[in-house]
């Protein structure tokens, strides 16, 4: 009697887990499609490589689930797409990508990270978000593992590491970037920056904006902030902006406090310019947000999902195909992670087989040569220094008709 | 073996206690030293964080399990002695060269600093009981959050520079920036260590069994058994209940200074509340009072996320549920009786009828 209870428990608990394993083995987190492609083609194309190298094991952590996770699947989704048109093409290079959820935050990041070392991780996307970034790529230096992050833009990220490289643009960069925009636009007279103070990415570009500001004679009215904690009601901080007279609010902050301040704005009549940056990108796929109150919202990003030229609609069309939306600059960058990866790959003559040391090593060398031409950057090429900053200038977008469309 | 029967069974459990914290140290440093790969990255990764929890879980059972009081704030303690600790560490990085003597001073740094937020939380706090209590804890817990977000830290060769809400620093040349406000702090040399942290989660043991076996220990167990009773016989509650929750903060303080030197970077905001409630689960699912409990609670629950892994999205899913099972598991009366059943056997196996074990173990009661 007492047995068969606990045993029921035992099979009620095993039949839950099989339940969720079934689950998620359609889900994202382990890449299945190059695993099952991969090694099929690569055999046929490579016999000769040792049975280790059958493709290089790139690996990255992200915000996959939890409030950030609109970046982290968005990177993991235009990283897998490269993946999969490289192993497609079936050249010498080939990848295997594995991406792992670090819910942005430092720690679980360091534990992805462990877990995808474990796996035998040779190349590294690094991290999406800059908090988990400045950890992972402190790992990334001590294990010698190459990193080139798409979207960690934090200084902290590639401050003194050899092998740790950016696709985006600092937020220092971004900052300055966005005062220079609004001053040569002549965009607002009087500025108000509502920013999140707990948050690395928009202190770092609201110090960078308001000194760049003050050297511009810009006038910033006021400003006012928010942590995690109060990110759900703006109204105060947007009755301060009211009363400031300010005609153009700059929001360095992510998209999901975005998409509420322009709500709370229209309910209170409230209608000035807003000016974001690149964590605004993503504010037209919000669920249940009304992307008619974004209309006329401004914003800097690398990428414009409108772009006629070949490489982006194919991108594009691929993305809103398989994910069924258009993908923002995470997913471009990571996009253009995995090519400039490619290029730098061929560049210095790597083969799977080889360590991620030695790797590590000739892709040291070889990025800060290399000119890379991608889905990000303005049509000029992209080039890092070695320092691991990106050569990119910011291009500025506002949403017309629910759509990015390019303000130059 | 026999000695072992008639020891008492405080003793028992303590020397219990300690052999399985030696044991499960010695083997993990052999799999470190001898195997190749060792115990893998992801768990080498672990190992100070859960040494760090452990001293939280054990801190924590202090005050919820020994001393009676619901705390929600103790990742508020974990916070102060992290950010302390961290600083003391990264101004000394250029005048103490040794990274063990440094961690240890800035150990003791963040534990006194820790103990003295605690006692002046502990003042107004201590007046209240139950419910009351736990809402002052966890208001407190945020408030701590809220000011360490705001403190910008920096020193350089004319001394220390503070600001608070936004950064107004002039750091020289050659100055360091300890708190950089919401960004937390950055460190460029991790000091923590796996055997620091073993050594702390003895010190921790060693510190509150000697508390709880205690003169002092039995008052506070009085004390939260029955107040009244307690104050009749001349027990000031307020004192030792004080007494508990500081040596609990104390704790906390030095476990996150093991944390924060075991991070490249950490912000206050991870010292949250889900953070005090996800210790409080530690205690609660290894016991209340029960020290050896929440050791094996705080690793297994540390382990379990990233051992979910596989599942992917689902992992914190998986995680709750395997929690409810095993919450409902360990306090299940018939699955309680099936294990001190089994225990019994195996007792009697090794020791032939020598020892008659009581078989059952008491509810929520002293240390065991």
């Amino acid at each position: 009697m007492k047995m068969n209870r606990i045993l029921s428990l035992a099979l009620a608990g095993a039949m839950g887990m099989s339940l969720l394993a079934g689950c998620s083995s359609s889900g994202s987190g382990e890449s299945s499609a190059p695993e099952s492609t991969a090694p099929a083609e690569s055999g046929a194309v490579e016999e000769s490589t040792a049975p280790t190298g059958a493709a290089f094991k790139l690996g990255g952590t992200g915000p996959l689930t939890g409030d950030a996770s609109i970046y982290g699947l968005a990177a993991y989704h235009g990283a897998q797409i490269a993946v999969d048109e490289i192993n497609a093409e079936g050249g010498a290079i080939q990848f295997d990508l594995r991406y792992e959820d670090d819910v942005n935050v430092a720690e679980t990041a360091v534990n992805a990270y462990n877990t995808l070392k474990e796996w035998g991780m040779q190349i590294s996307l690094g991290s999406v978000t800059s908090t988990p970034g400045v950890s992972t790529s402190a790992l990334n230096f001590e294990d010698r593992i190459f990193a080139l992050t798409p979207s960690a833009s934090s200084p902290s990220v590639i401050a003194d590491k050899d092998n740790v490289f950016q696709m985006c643009f600092t937020d220092d960069n971004q900052g300055s970037a966005s005062a220079q925009y609004i001053y040569d636009q002549g965009l607002g007279e009087n500025i108000f920056i509502i920013w999140k103070n707990d948050d690395v990415y928009s202190t770092g570009i609201r110090d960078q904006f308001v000194a760049k500001a003050d050297e511009l004679g810009l006038t910033v009215a006021g400003e006012a902030t928010f942590t995690t904690d109060t990110s759900t009601d703006f109204t105060v901080q947007l009755t301060q902006a009211q009363e400031a007279g300010a005609d153009l609010i700059f929001l360095p902050i992510y998209y999901t406090p975005a998409s509420m301040i322009l709500t709370q704005a229209d309910q209170m009549g409230y209608a000035p310019e807003f000016f974001g940056v690149d964590g605004m990108d993503g504010i037209l796929t919000v669920e249940g947000f009304d992307t008619s109150l974004a209309e006329g919202v401004m914003l800097l990003t690398p990428f414009n999902a409108d772009a006629t030229d070949e490489a982006t609609v194919s991108f594009v069309t691929k993305y809103q195909k398989e994910y069924g939306e258009t993908p923002n600059q995470f997913a471009a960058d990571a996009y253009d992670c995995v090519y400039a990866y490619k290029q730098a790959l061929e560049a210095a003559g790597c083969t799977p087989d080889m360590s991620a040391e030695e790797i590590c090593d000739a892709l040291i060398e070889v990025f800060p040569t290399i000119t890379f031409n991608g889905l990000t950057g303005d049509g000029e090429g992209i080039t890092w220094d070695s320092t691991g900053a990106v050569s990119k200038s910011p291009k500025g977008m506002i949403i017309q008709d629910g759509a990015y469309v390019g303000m130059d | 073996m026999k000695r072992l029967g008639q020891m008492k069974r405080s003793t028992r459990t303590s020397l219990f206690t300690y052999a399985l914290v030696i044991a499960a140290f010695v083997i993990v440093q052999l799999v470190r030293t001898f195997k190749e790969g060792g115990v893998g990255s992801v768990l080498e990764g672990q190992l100070i964080p859960i040494c760090a929890y452990i001293v939280m879980a054990l801190s924590l059972n202090l005050v919820v399990g020994v001393s009676g009081e619901l705390s929600l704030g103790h990742a508020g303690f974990m916070s102060i002695g992290a950010f302390a600790g961290s600083a003391v560490a990264l101004g000394l990085q250029s005048s103490l060269g040794s990274a063990p003597l440094r961690l240890a001073v800035a150990m003791v740094a963040g534990a006194a600093v820790a103990a003295l937020l605690g006692f002046l939380i502990g003042i107004p706090v201590l007046r209240l009981n139950g419910d009351y209590l736990a809402i002052v804890t966890l208001a407190f817990g945020e408030i701590i959050k809220s000011i360490v977000t705001n403190i910008y830290l920096g020193v350089d060769e004319d001394g220390l520079q503070f600001s608070f809400l936004s950064n107004t620093n002039q750091l020289g040349e050659g100055g360091v920036e300890l708190i950089r406000g919401p960004m937390g702090v950055m460190h460029s040399q991790r000091i923590s260590s796996f055997v620091a942290g073993f050594v702390l989660v003895l010190v921790a043991l060693v510190v509150i069994f000697n508390l709880v076996n205690s003169r002092t220990g039995r008052a506070i167990m009085a004390a939260r058994d029955n107040r009244i009773a307690a104050e009749s016989v001349g027990i000031s509650v307020t004192k030792y209940k004080m007494i508990a929750f500081v040596v609990s903060a104390a704790l906390a303080g030095a476990a996150g200074t093991l944390y924060g030197c075991s991070q490249t970077t950490f912000v206050a905001t991870k010292f949250d509340f889900n953070t005090s409630i996800l210790i409080l689960v530690f205690v609660v699912l290894g016991g209340l009072g029960n020290m050896w409990g929440s050791v094996i609670a705080a690793t297994a629950l540390t382990i379990l996320p990233e051992a979910l892994r596989q599942f992917s999205d689902y992992r914190m899913l998986v995680y709750a549920i395997v929690l409810i099972l095993v919450m409902l598991a360990t306090h299940d009366p018939t699955l309680r009786g099936f294990f001190d059943r089994l225990r019994g056997k195996a007792v009697r196996g090794l020791d032939t009828a020598s020892i008659r074990r009581g078989g059952k173990t008491e509810k929520g009661g002293d240390a065991r």
